[in-house]
């Protein structure tokens, strides 16, 4: 038995923020309520913290099998942990790809073996993600992925998206696009902008990523499937989001925290600040910082992304895309909507807790008779990001150094406590 | 004052006085090239390293120039020969060249920032010979010496530049370097290769795809290379630049009479100039190639240390 006191549990999905004590026997909540007597339990005081339901990342990459060198199961799902994360859905892009049972079952045995949150494994929609044939969609499905997707780049043809959003709704599952209009992203590495043009280096307008989403939302329209925009960036694919929306589609959206916190005015020959998609301008994130707090948007997700040092430490042009984003992703949104006035700590445990979980299918919920998932975090709790220190095997973020306010303090998964805070 | 920049990476961090400080330390070095022994000890002893990434001709050889006139040894490293083709970084690249003790390394490469990424790596002076799209701040100078030998000045003159803004480093290191000198300056050229966010980079920029609109009032017009090969695809067939961008004598004309014709080469004559324009007597194409190996020799002599520090002056 644990007992978790003292807390301000804070449930979105009850709308429920008040003092509360979780009780948890086994792998499940035993019961929420004042002053409870459990003699004899664990006991985890959370006096000053919010006790929130677990948080939940939509997007990360955990590069097993395939690039064990930048990260595994084991040592991606200890970041996220620490990120205050129980649950991470991991990509299909790994080698090879996540486009059968059998690459599914490998996982999530991995997974079994070493990992101390959950991993949902999400599974390619076309064989190797190429864009041509299905993928073993269902035999994935029975194997456990929660959701298909071709990410890092979009589902090749409007055709085959079609066919695999027919064959996703008889399945129940959410089809992920990365929106991305492949002709006008061409040797991309950054937003193109007044920072581009002066750096020299090969923009991509935004309208890259905007008219893939109007396709995809087309698409969404024809088939009835459920349709998630992955790391959104700009304020025309938010718009088009909205809009689906209102006409009552199932579409839903994530944003990253690197895009509303920087800017592509931050990229400097660094390729720490090269992802995809790239860092946007002043005014989308203005955008995503509204539709986050609107709640236009349905959650924030790392898309955790890590590299070897040596594959980063080359000139931008030629780095991979993506960054690290476990630990710093409840910090920078404290920081972006939070302490900024923007929404209320309510909003923000939604966009990592019951909006991920809406689009997958799932609840998330303090309530007895629920999975023990639960995240500490303190609003306050000052404390400096130390790249070198993460439990990731890669280092490449930009947040480097950055002072927080506002910080996980403990991860309990399945009734257990897999991650406390040391300072 | 002093030259107190560690490394030459661009032109856009230089301030007025460092840029007017660096042409008349150029100037020193222009007399001579006039010489019949060109040759001084300066830099004897010293070694540089020209880090040539991307093809080069005539970069290549003005620098290697420039530093044997000042006395210094040369070590080159072309990239058709090297082990970048081996599958080696490029950190590691510039590191084993660090570990044969040169005093400087010149970069050329097509990455835009490459050389801010070695300078980052290196404990030795690091001088950008050309970076992908981003710049080429000796010839940004070298044009600069150039226009001020001609026109006795650099102020608040027009300079229109017309070819493919969009792709040149020339232009934006030239950008940088004339902006500072309240230059007004007009960028020409087809619309696609006119990026609207360039007028950002510094005050007192104007777009005008009409060549017949951009040239009236040049004092200084810059025809740019048309750079096929750094094009992802070809944009625009030749035939219709040549037929709205070739600088004619006739388009010249509607520049000031006294206006410079400046190319900074190679030049393909039929294509984005006219031989008739580029053998005229406003052109200084080779006033520019000279004044290329005065501008690198004081480059390459200031940060070098060949001048004692706090005597750097003159």
């Amino acid at each position: 038995m644990l007992l978790i006191h003292n807390g301000r549990v804070l449930d979105p999905s009850k709308s429920f923020d008040g003092p509360a004590d979780v009780l948890i026997e086994g792998e499940r909540i035993a019961r929420v309520g004042t002053k409870i007597e459990a003699p004899g339990a664990e006991r985890l005081d959370a006096s000053g913290l919010v006790v929130a339901p677990g948080f939940i990342d939509l997007h990360c990459h955990l590069r097993e099998p395939g690039n064990e060198p930048a990260e595994t199961i084991e040592s991606g799902t200890r970041a996220a942990a620490s990120g205050g994360f129980t649950a991470v859905c991991c990509m299909p892009n790994t080698q090879p790809v996540n486009d059968n049972a059998s690459v599914t079952r490998f996982i999530l045995d991995r997974a079994a073996a070493g990992a101390c949150v959950r991993v949902w494994p999400i599974g390619a929609a076309s064989k190797g993600s190429k864009g041509e044939g299905l993928a073993e969609i269902a035999a994935m499905k029975d194997a456990g992925i929660v959701a298909v997707t071709d990410d890092g780049r979009p589902i090749a043809t409007a055709k085959l998206l079609r066919q695999v959003m027919e064959y996703a709704r008889s399945l129940d599952l959410p089809v992920i696009e990365h929106s991305e209009d492949a002709s006008l992203f061409a040797g991309g590495v950054m937003r193109e902008g007044p920072t581009s043009v002066r750096l020299g280096l090969r923009g991509v307008p935004a309208a890259a990523e905007s008219i893939c989403v109007a396709r995809d939302v087309q698409i969404c329209a024809l088939t009835g499937a459920r349709l998630h925009v992955a790391h959104m960036s700009a304020k025309d694919s938010l718009e088009l989001v909205r809009q689906a929306k209102r006409r009552g589609l199932p579409v839903t959206c994530e944003v990253t925290p690197h895009h509303f916190t920087l800017t592509d005015e931050d990229v400097v020959y660094d390729a720490r600040y090269k992802m995809n998609p790239p860092l946007v301008s002043r005014d989308d994130r203005e955008a995503l910082l509204a539709g986050l707090a609107d709640g236009s948007v349905d959650a924030i997700a790392t898309d955790h992304a890590p590299h070897t040092q040596a594959s980063k430490e080359v000139e931008f042009d030629r780095a991979p895309f993506g960054i690290t984003g476990f630990e710093t992703a409840l910090g920078l949104a404290l920081e972006a909507l939070v302490h900024s006035g923007r929404a209320p700590l309510a909003r923000v445990v939604e966009l990592f807790t019951s909006g991920p979980a809406r689009v997958l299918g799932k609840t998330r919920t303090i309530a007895e008779g629920e999975p023990a998932d639960l995240t500490l975090f303190s609003t306050e709790h000052p404390w400096t990001f130390r790249a070198a220190e993460s439990a990731s095997k890669s280092r490449n973020t930009p947040f480097d150094g950055r002072s927080f306010r506002g910080a996980p303090m403990a991860t309990v998964v399945a009734g257990r406590i897999v991650w406390q805070r040391k300072s | 004052m002093s030259f107190t920049f560690r490394h030459l990476l661009g032109t856009e961090a230089l301030t007025r006085d460092e840029i007017t400080f660096l042409l008349d330390q150029s100037r020193a070095f222009q007399g001579i090239q006039k010489q019949p022994l060109k040759k001084l000890a300066t830099l004897r002893g010293k070694s540089a390293v020209l880090a040539f990434f991307e093809t080069s001709t005539r970069t290549r050889i003005s620098f290697g120039t420039a530093a044997a006139r000042l006395g210094a040894d040369t070590m080159n490293l072309q990239a058709e020969s090297s082990s970048t083709q081996k599958g080696e970084s490029l950190v590691d690249t510039v590191r084993t060249l660090e570990a044969m003790k040169p005093d400087v390394i010149v970069i050329r490469h097509a990455a835009s920032g490459a050389p801010h990424f070695v300078a980052e790596r290196l404990g030795i002076p690091v001088i950008n010979a050309g970076d992908g799209v981003h710049e080429h701040p000796t010839q940004g100078l070298l044009d600069a010496l150039t226009i001020s030998d001609r026109l006795g000045r650099l102020d608040g003159l027009d300079v229109t530049i017309v070819g493919d803004i969009r792709h040149s480093r020339v232009a934006r290191s030239n950008i940088h370097v004339l902006s500072k000198f309240g230059c007004r300056i007009t960028l020409c050229g087809p619309a696609m290769w006119l990026p609207p966010e360039i007028t950002q980079i510094a005050p007192n920029i104007r777009l005008e795809p009409r060549l017949d609109r951009a040239l009236p009032g040049a004092q200084v017009v810059m025809v740019l290379r048309v750079q096929t090969e750094r094009l992802q695809e070809p944009a625009l067939p030749a035939d219709e630049y040549i037929r709205l961008y070739q600088m004619t004598p006739e388009r010249l004309a509607l520049a000031r009479p006294d206006a410079l014709l400046m190319h900074p080469g190679p030049m393909i004559r039929g294509l984005e100039i006219d031989p008739a324009v580029a053998d005229s007597p406003q052109s200084c194409v080779l006033e520019q190639v000279t004044n290329g190996v005065a501008v690198r020799m004081a480059v390459l002599y200031l940060l070098t240390g060949g001048a004692p520090s706090g005597a750097a002056a003159g």
